[in-house]
């Protein structure tokens, strides 16, 4: 029982990062109806970001909390105006196939400057040492990643329901033509919902500093992973990429403490029961043809 | 697998277009090209990179196949193309049989891989089919890792041997080599240029172009994408399996995700719906890739990126379907139809509406 919590918790934090990542990438899709392969490419420059911040700066986690989400903003507009624009009123498989080539570019250029060895990050200030619950302890730092990210997405989820700003993003999105009707300038706010997910994947990319190992390589597997999660949770559902990234979290959680073999195999499958079950997704709607 | 198309087939009431002098010259031109290219090959570059162009040229023209006639990109080809490399160099180590037949035994492997994937990854298209394939395709590399016993799990599978009925030159020379195996490629080739050319392939453009009226007409749209996407394993697997064979070890690289990105790149290079095309585009990263670790250059991912990124935002229809816009257009003044369906499809400006249509269909794009 305590090891099930246990493994609860760890599931719960790595749920944490997945969520966010796959609330951007189920943002950018909604808005630009763009699949952002670079999105693990984004993860991963976060963390290099953190731990070289913390290197050459001294900048703490918690300034880095702030300051790599606003860098990586800048990062997604000057990406989206540069290249992704010119892509968006074509067939999606181009602006994929794109931001494949980003994630290729960026993954070989952060691993010629810092190699291929992980760069080293400590526990950050304020959130070493355990809690403990009853029997088990907690790292705390495991517990605060799963706080941090459900504010967030409760965040991400109060701007878009209940503010101005989301009000617009979201006519933008369903109703492209009506929203300029009335006179929204629509192809303004693309940009900054680029920036915005690629700042989630940013924030992802800070919480896992300190716990995963900090290479150039992180989010290649990462990225598929995150697949994975929206095809689960249903792609462009804000909702069901943040129950799928918490459930993925937990299953390869359990994966690892229970069945260690298979651990890396079980979110396949998992993803493969649900395109059987439910070909749209937990939470899609039905998809035509 | 080999499902020959029914009798209802042949009566596909889109009618073929004419079939001028020029339209069979054409026909013909590419293989021809291809064919007379191919048998050059080892005497301008090294043999064991003639071989490596030749094995990524068919695996190129598998996912052309999907792609280009299919409509749907299947980004976990690796998956294919690793696991009949790893099911070839199994065979040949243990059994000793030709290495011709390893092959065979290893791309039908593929094939029986494909079947359950391929049932799943179609049932959702565009977009989806890529990440699912995708993410099945990450799924047998873990699996390949996880199963050491065949595939040496990291170390990889080593000391495949290049065995061929005794013929010494063969089985040491890799110049000789080449000309041992090349009818295997060619071969393979031959049935994607075959199925293109069919009425099942007709179908499938169909399918691309209007999935809608093909599945109104009575077609099992399912069932053709799903036999072309098993048929197009085929192809990647004996492309891998030569590749396994030439090289005569087998590395976690072949099933890993980044070889299925780099034969969709030279997919993309050479002209996405050209068929040879993707030769063109094997033939060129293959060089590039070899010069480059020659050079000493670490960072090949920056120049292929860059690669894709051009190929991506200026130069959609690639190298073999400008080349071909050229020609239709010097021919025809300017008048004559697009040819090459889903490359014009997915480039031309007006594909906007149907974008959007796409995508309201979809649904499921309201943050909620």
């Amino acid at each position: 029982m305590d090891a099930f919590i246990q493994y609860t918790a760890q599931g719960l934090a790595a749920g944490g990062f997945y969520a966010l990542a796959a609330l951007g990438l189920a943002v950018i899709f909604g808005a630009l109806n763009v699949v952002n392969f670079a999105h693990g490419a984004f993860y991963m420059l976060g963390a290099v970001l953190t731990a070289v911040l913390l290197d050459v700066a001294g900048i703490n986690f918690w300034v880095a909390l702030v300051l790599v989400p606003v860098i990586l903003f800048g990062f997604g507009i000057i990406i989206e105006r540069l290249l992704v624009q010119w892509l968006l009123g074509l067939d999606n498989l181009y602006s994929f196939l794109l931001t494949f080539g980003i994630s290729l570019v960026l993954v070989d250029v952060i691993k010629i400057r810092y190699g291929v060895s992980g760069l080293p990050y400590g526990q950050p200030p304020g959130l070493e040492g355990l809690i403990r619950i009853g029997a088990v302890q907690l790292p705390v730092y495991q517990v605060f990643v799963f706080v941090f990210s459900v504010l967030v997405c409760l965040g991400v989820w109060l701007l878009l329901a209940k503010t101005r700003v989301g009000v617009i993003v979201r006519a933008a999105t369903e109703e492209p033509e009506r929203a300029r009707a009335l006179g929204i300038n629509v192809g303004l706010w693309v940009t900054p919902v680029f920036g915005f997910g690629v700042a989630l994947a940013g924030i992802a990319g800070v919480l896992a500093a300190p716990f995963r190992a900090i290479t150039a390589t992180m989010g290649s597997s990462f990225i598929i992973i995150l697949f994975a999660i929206v095809v689960i949770g249903g792609l462009g559902s804000i909702l069901g990429s943040v129950v799928a990234g918490f459930l993925v979290g937990l299953v390869e959680a359990y994966g690892q403490g229970y069945a260690s073999t298979f651990s890396q195999i079980i979110i396949f499958v998992l993803m493969a029961v649900v395109i059987l079950v439910r070909p749209a997704g937990l939470f899609g709607r039905k998809e035509s043809a | 697998m080999t499902t020959s198309p029914s009798s209802a087939v042949r009566t596909f009431p889109l009618a073929p277009t004419p079939r001028s002098r020029w339209r069979v010259a054409r026909l013909i031109m590419w293989p021809t090209i291809a064919f007379v290219a191919l048998l050059v090959l080892p005497w301008v570059v090294y043999p064991p990179i003639a071989m490596d162009i030749a094995a990524w040229a068919l695996f190129a023209m598998s996912i052309d196949l999907l792609l280009g006639f299919g409509g749907v990109l299947s980004f976990g080809h690796a998956a294919y193309w690793g696991s009949s490399a790893y099911l070839t160099g199994w065979v040949a180590v243990n059994t000793g049989v030709p290495f011709p037949v390893a092959i065979l035994i290893g791309a039908l492997g593929a094939m029986v891989l494909a079947v359950p994937i391929g049932m799943l990854s179609v049932r959702r298209s565009g977009i989806y089919f890529a990440m699912v394939t995708l993410a099945f395709g990450q799924m047998i590399y873990f699996i390949a890792n996880q199963l050491s016993v065949i595939t040496g799990g990291e170390n990889g599978l080593q000391g495949v041997p290049k065995t061929f009925f005794g013929i010494e030159a063969v089985e040491k020379e890799s110049f000789f080599f080449y000309y041992a195996a090349i009818p295997i490629v060619v071969l393979g080739a031959l049935a994607a240029w075959r199925i293109v050319h069919s009425p099942f392939g007709r179908v499938l453009s169909g399918i691309r172009d209007n999935p809608e009226r093909v599945r109104a007409l009575g077609y099992d749209v399912e069932r053709y994408k799903l036999i072309a996407f098993v048929l197009s394993a085929g192809l990647a697997g004996l492309a891998g399996g030569v590749y396994a064979v030439s090289h005569g070890f087998v590395s976690l690289q072949e099933v890993d995700w980044t070889t299925s990105g780099k034969v969709v790149l030279m997919t993309v290079l050479g002209g996405i719906g050209t068929l040879w095309g993707g030769p063109i585009g094997a033939a060129i990263i293959v060089l590039l890739e070899d010069y480059l670790a020659s050079a000493g250059f670490e960072g090949i991912g920056i120049v292929t990126g860059l690669i894709f990124i051009v190929c991506v935002v200026l130069f959609r229809k690639g190298i073999l379907g400008t080349i071909l816009a050229f020609v239709d257009r010097a021919r025809t003044g300017g008048r004559g139809m697009p040819r090459f369906g889903r490359a014009d499809r997915l480039a031309a400006p007006d594909s906007v509406t149907a974008t959007n249509t796409a995508h309201d269909e979809e649904g499921n794009h309201a943050p909620r």
